[in-house]
């Protein structure tokens, strides 16, 4: 039976925990705002940078296109980029993401294949550092701060086709928190090299119904598209930091939610022990001095 | 086919402009275009340079932007820029410091990559202060 002083120390540092949990519980939900925000903002310059560049890679042979678009043909080497966050304490956000990952690892090795990985944000960064240190070619930490914003996507996107223009890899695929609902996020995989068509499948409700060799194109195809590959790779990396970072603010909202909730049922359950324990001494201060009054 | 322009303008951040307009003139890579209703289609970059949004006979708006694509379509006109500014937004002595620090950054590059890159900033630079001193269709 632990003292009351005991008891009573273990409440109020609950109660402490409990007001933390629930500030960052209200700085979290802000934050998510502004994500959601910024993430619906940025979706029509994707969607529309996706329409433009699938128009403009239907028009070009496989033969003359960059190799952005048409990759290297090979696919022997891997590179992974992991979005994750700097910061914990937002639930599974972090874990399942390079759960993810080096289940994707493992089976890429499997396969024979060799695997680099580039990590972005801190939690990542050292999650990955335990098991696959040697494969991790390129760290960005505390990148996404205080928000997004497109120059911290550059920043990624001049690193991976700086290696890409190297031939140090021939796949790159970025790894990334969908921004579902405050209360759920989906790890996306997103092949960035070589380029694929995401908005292919919708094709057919395209009402322009133009043929993409009906453009005019100045100066030519083959300088736009070069142009024009390396700032897709910005947007849609920008987009995924944007989901990320709206992701974690929600995984970090529900996991504070939780904590709260949790210790306002501790507290409850630690005030009863609490008062019976109280209790308890006060009948056996009674009994002694009714027993020791008997007694005379 | 109407005779307006579905004219829209987007910066990785936000939608700027989006509505109907009676012309578009814009920096094109190879000289300044006017798009017109009825436009053929088209793709083409854009150099840094000031939008100007034609409604009746008159500008109605003018945006800087620092480079982008522009798509014209049978019913749309997009532009994608990197980044756009409304042009009386734009701080005249911001930019004249900009100029400056680009020039020196010209003077200063070592090799001839960082020289280009340099070039370009200022040429940015350039493009961004004349649009804020002598707008063009007064």
């Amino acid at each position: 039976m632990p003292s009351l002083k005991d008891l009573k120390t273990r409440i109020s540092s609950v109660q402490s925990t409990r007001r933390i949990t629930s500030a960052m519980k209200m700085v979290a939900a802000a934050k998510l705002k502004r994500g959601q925000e910024s993430a619906e903002a940025a979706r029509p310059f994707a969607e529309r940078m996706e329409r433009m560049l699938g128009s403009l890679a239907d028009g070009v042979s496989k033969e003359g296109a960059p190799k952005l678009l048409a990759g290297t043909g090979d696919d022997k080497t891997h590179l992974l980029v992991v979005i994750t966050s700097d910061r914990g304490l937002c639930g599974g956000f972090n874990g399942s993401i390079v759960r993810a990952v080096k289940r994707r690892i493992v089976e890429l090795t499997d396969q024979g294949k060799t695997v680099k990985v580039i990590a972005v944000g801190r939690k990542g960064v050292s999650l990955l550092r335990r098991d696959h240190r040697d494969k991790l070619v390129a760290t960005f930490e505390e990148l996404v701060k205080p928000y997004p914003a497109f120059e911290q996507a550059d920043e990624i996107v001049t690193k991976v086709v700086e290696m890409f223009e190297a031939g140090e890899f021939d796949v790159c695929t970025l790894y990334y928190n969908k921004f579902i609902s405050a209360l759920t996020q989906e790890v996306t995989p997103l092949q960035l090299i070589p380029f694929t068509s995401v908005g292919k499948k919708d094709d057919e409700d395209q009402d322009s119904g133009i043929g993409d060799s009906q453009y005019e194109f100045e100066p030519d195809e083959e300088a736009i598209l070069e142009a024009l590959l390396p700032k897709n790779l910005s947007v849609q990396v920008y987009r995924s930091l944007l989901e990320s970072f709206a992701s974690e603010q929600g995984a970090r909202m529900t996991a504070m939610d939780n904590a709260t909730r949790n210790a306002g049922d501790m507290i409850s359950s630690l005030s009863i022990t609490y008062n019976r324990a109280r209790q308890a001494m006060i009948t056996k201060e009674l009994i002694e001095i009714i027993s020791g009054a008997e007694a005379l | 086919m109407s005779d307006k322009v579905t004219f829209e303008l987007v910066s990785p951040e936000k939608l700027l402009f989006s509505g109907e307009v009676d012309m578009v003139v814009l920096p094109a890579a190879e000289g300044d275009m006017g798009i017109l209703p009825g436009h053929a289609p088209v793709i083409t970059t854009i150099r840094p340079g000031t939008i100007c949004i034609f409604n009746g006979n008159s500008v109605e708006k003018r945006l800087f932007v620092a480079g982008g694509f522009l798509e014209v379509t049978p019913d749309r006109c997009t532009v994608l820029a990197d980044t756009a500014t409304p042009v009386e937004d734009i701080d005249v002595s911001a930019a004249q410091q900009m100029v400056k620090d680009c020039t020196d950054d010209v003077g200063s590059a070592k090799d001839e990559d960082a020289q280009a890159k340099a070039r370009l900033a200022l040429a940015t630079a350039e493009a961004k202060l004349q649009a804020a001193q002598s707008p063009a269709y007064k």
